[in-house]
């Protein structure tokens, strides 16, 4: 996120897309809530489903999945035409206003209302509710970035905020909501193809040197690595033979279930290391037993970009071993001796050579909530990203071009389906679905079909369906309501007995390589 | 700012600040039941009387604003006898099962009763035991030590904005009743803001009592809100996940898998031991074996197709640091970028 969480309360508008905040990040709408309620915020709900935002908003906007870019630059054009973008502030802080300008002539009211579903009127006064508020804050998660255009989603939507002056204020920016509890650290230590920690990017040979010195080896790493999903290609063509799995379950989180374990059955060598035998770690040749966060000390970077401490509580199971010691254990049977040997030794390491996390320790954050960057000891962090000027120097605006998923209902396949989390469970469900808890809570996979659909299809709340797509088929209890929109389903993928992974498509975006989660093509019909 | 007096020291707060929180800061202890720092005021309990320029007509401090040049008085020998009666009154019904129930020993009533030093409080069954109307699958709720206070309830409408209960008083016979039981996401924010025992997890099957446990400050595992919990520990078990309201973005809020979600640490089907593939089947290994043989099967595919041959998958479940020691060793050791994790499904 650009800003912290608690910024919200100081937004006039908060527009939300592709968050189902209340069952994802609850404890974000509660905030969400509670500017609405006592603030006088104003929520902008745009989202496909009718989500249980939609009881607290202004204003709702059901686009159809996979036409964010056009409304987002139909909402411009409005502003745009009207007057209301922030003209001192486009002319100080960024460039290629005039291209965005012309680009979006195109994207008339008529226009956008056409391809979007979303009238005309409400086109209007969502631009209105948006340009006219300042500051105004944007949320964001996977409904807009699980897409082939997941990119250009992601970047028309810091258009309109830059458009409107929203960004590098407090109670504005464009703030992502991170699923997984460390997905932002994991990126920031360098968990990614192309980047070393703190996203000095492989490609610079100045970065590749200063690792090679610091870790002490020859090679300079200049050649960006395969991401996850072309792993698994190059698997296939034998051109990846081995691969080490720490705290992953692919089989089940990925795209195109069966085509994952036809990948990973052509490698030689499969290492998993987990706290359960997931679906992923069956196909191992050698699984370890890992420690989950109970069980060992730590750090983990929030979707703020704070960072806070993880510590041990219980002793590991049986013959458990910390992740840090496999990894240092392996390291050195490989003819590398690592130099730290805990957690707190890497965190200091880590504050060495990587410039946002200089100042970061584990004595500081025993009282202190740090965000990122934070250079040195005596820096208090950065809550607010892009303040007075953007990272880059001036923020640019790009013109995006519309482009349709890659999959659209056919008569063969009516239905769009879209994938996503319930409250209860999290991701493949290897942890929540353990123990009784939070299965009384949410025990079964539920697919949500609107009343319509299911009348046409002579379907009962509570009946099996059979879901099929070009990949696959899966069969799933319908829930019949009207949170799904007529000619959409929505299935969770936190269940292995309704693997939905196996009928979603492996079309994915080209620059960050996400799946395109949120819309496939399929059929339903009532199970026999 | 305004200016006044509380028990004789001199005190300056924004308009609008209460003299109860007007009292905290300055370090002085209203006894109340009801008042919670996350909730608006309520003014259930009459306990956090005041009286105001020598006026014996003590009110609620807990949603009076403070007035300039007011004189406020916390802790009179008036004021002490009312707050018995008043205290009285809830006891009267309040059965004091303490052996038995969860809260002893962080229970706001049990501190109040010991405070203002309750000895003589007969306690008189109910003709008719309250049956609780309210439960969730993870939430017991127990009438019979339900004060009334309501912070639940206001709990549950103003941190949650859901509604899903409320108090149906009947006089002496109020209790929480059911609004709308699908609308209950069983987030627990009512059972984290309750006083005392009356709401309950429902859920761990080992008990510990708060002198027993061990309390450890961490991060919640799940999602990417961060909130800040503390797990309870007993026996080398996680027993229970609790809050400081003091802490973190969440502010001792959590969702249902934060506060409930703690049984998987424990499973009995956790991996214990490392495994090796043999003919199609797992069985048990040493960690030597293992990592010999993982070692010596890198280094061989290394040696005969490149280290791009070997690409690896890190986790945004894991730590920062094992997350960095990962891609250092892939980058290090094997010497190859083909690191990356699943943050984009
Ligand atoms: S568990 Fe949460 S939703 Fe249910 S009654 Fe309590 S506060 Fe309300
Ligand atoms: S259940 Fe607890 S919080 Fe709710 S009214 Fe009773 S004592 Fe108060
Ligand atoms: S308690 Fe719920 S909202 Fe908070 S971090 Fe955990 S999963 Fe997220």
């Amino acid at each position: 996120m650009t800003n912290p969480i608690p910024d919200l309360l100081k937004s006039e508008v908060i527009l939300t897309t592709g968050t189902n905040t209340t069952e994802n990040h609850p404890i974000i709408a509660n905030y969400i809530k509670e500017a609405v309620t006592k603030r006088g915020a104003k929520l902008l709900v745009i989202d496909p489903r009718r989500i249980a935002l939609v009881d607290s908003a202004a204003l709702w906007l059901r686009p159809r999945p996979g036409t964010d870019v056009c409304w987002i630059n139909g909402l411009m054009h409005i502003i745009i035409k009207e007057g209301l973008h922030t003209k001192d502030y486009i002319e100080e802080r960024t460039e290629g206003f005039d291209e965005l300008s012309a680009h979006l002539e195109e994207f008339t009211p008529e226009y956008v209302s056409s391809i979007t579903g979303i009238s005309q009127d409400d086109l209007f006064a969502a631009a209105r509710m948006y340009a006219g508020a300042s500051p105004a804050s944007i949320l964001y998660a996977m409904g807009i970035t699980q897409h082939i255009t997941g990119t250009d989603n992601v970047k028309s939507l810091a258009n309109l905020a830059m458009l409107c002056g929203n960004v590098g204020v407090t109670g504005g920016g464009v703030n992502p909501l991170r699923g997984q509890n460390n997905v932002q650290g994991a990126c920031d230590m360098g968990g990614l193809p192309n980047v070393f920690t703190g996203y000095q990017p492989v490609l610079n040979d100045d970065a590749g040197n200063k690792f090679a010195t610091a870790w002490g080896v020859d090679n300079i790493f200049a050649k960006p690595g395969l991401t996850v999903t072309e792993m698994f290609s190059a698997a296939e063509k034998k051109q990846v033979r081995a691969m080490y799995v720490m705290g992953e379950n692919p089989v089940l989180s990925d795209p195109d279930k069966s085509h994952i374990e036809h990948c990973i059955a052509s490698l030689d060598f499969l290492v998993v290391q987990d706290i359960f035998l997931t679906e992923t770690a069956r196909l191992a040749d050698v699984v370890f037993p890992a420690t989950c966060f109970a069980e060992k000390d730590g750090t983990v970077t929030n979707t703020e970009r704070q960072v806070s401490r993880v510590k041990k509580a219980v002793d590991p199971p049986g013959d458990t071993r910390e992740d840090i010691w496999i990894l240092n254990s392996l390291s050195a049977r490989m003819g590398y001796e690592m130099s730290a040997r805990t957690a707190k030794q890497i965190m200091e390491e880590i504050a060495k050579i990587t410039p946002s996390y200089g100042g970061i320790s584990y004595e500081r954050l025993e009282n202190e909530r740090l965000a990122w960057p934070c250079p040195d000891e005596d820096h208090p962090g950065t809550p607010v990203l892009h303040v007075g000027k953007f990272a880059r120097g001036k923020g640019r605006f790009f013109a995006i071009k519309f482009i349709p998923p890659f999959e659209s209902p056919d008569s063969e396949y009516p239905f769009l389906l879209s994938t996503g989390r319930v409250m209860a469970h999290y991701h493949t469900g290897t942890m929540t679905r353990r123990g009784t808890g939070l299965n009384r809570i949410s025990p079964e996979s539920l697919a949500e079909i609107n009343p319509v659909d299911a009348e046409k299809l002579s379907i009962s709340d509570g009946d099996m369906v059979s879901i099929t797509s070009r990949r696959g088929s899966i069969t799933v209890k319908a829930w019949i309501n009207k949170r799904s929109q007529p000619g959409m389903v929505f299935v969770p993928f936190h269940f292995h007995e309704a693997p939905v992974n196996l009928l979603t498509s492996t079309a994915i975006d080209p620059v960050a390589k996400i799946p395109e989660f949120k819309v496939s093509a399929v059929r339903i019909e009532k199970a026999s | 700012m305004v200016s006044a007096t509380i028990d004789n020291r001199e005190i300056s707060v924004p308009e609008g600040t209460t003299i109860l929180e007007a009292a905290q800061k300055a370090g002085i202890d209203i006894p109340t039941l009801c008042h919670h720092k996350r909730l608006p005021p309520i003014g259930s309990c009459n306990m956090c009387i005041v009286e105001i320029n020598g006026n014996t007509k003590p009110v609620n401090s807990c949603n009076s604003p403070v007035e300039e040049g007011m004189k406020v008085a916390t802790d009179t020998k008036a004021l002490h006898e009312q707050r018995v009666v008043n205290l009285k009154k809830i006891l009267k019904h309040h059965a004091l099962d303490c052996p038995i129930c969860d809260k002893a020993g962080e229970c706001d009533l049990q501190d109040v009763v010991y405070r203002l030093g309750v000895t003589d409080a007969p306690f008189e069954p109910r003709e008719n035991p309250r049956i609780a109307e309210y439960s969730t699958s993870l939430i017991r709720y127990w009438p019979e030590r339900c004060i009334l206070c309501q912070r639940c309830v206001t709990a549950c409408n103003a941190i949650k904005g859901i509604g899903a209960i409320d108090i149906k008083s009947d006089g002496d016979d109020g209790q929480i009743v059911v609004v709308d039981a699908d609308k209950c996401k069983s987030c627990g924010e009512c059972l984290f803001v309750c006083p005392t025992g009356a709401l309950t997890e429902n859920l761990s099957r080992y008990k510990g009592r708060p002198w027993l446990e061990n309390r450890v400050e961490t991060t919640c595992t799940y999602c990417g809100c961060g909130c800040q919990l503390q797990l309870k520990v007993m026996d080398n078990r996680v027993i229970g996940v609790t809050t400081d309201v003091d802490r973190g973005v969440n502010q001792g809020s959590l969702c249902v898998k934060g506060r409930f979600g703690y049984e998987f640490i424990g499973d009995e089907n956790r991996l214990t031991t490392p495994l090796i593939k043999e003919n199609g089947e797992f069985r048990e290994a040493s960690w030597d074996e293992a990592l010999d043989l993982t070692a010596q099967k890198f280094s061989s595919i290394k040696e005969e197709s490149g280290p791009d041959s070997i690409a690896g998958l890190t986790s945004a479940k894991c730590t920062n640091e094992e997350n960095y020691l990962f891609q250092k060793f892939m980058r290090a050791v094997i010497g190859t970028n083909n690191v990356d994790h699943c943050a984009r499904l």
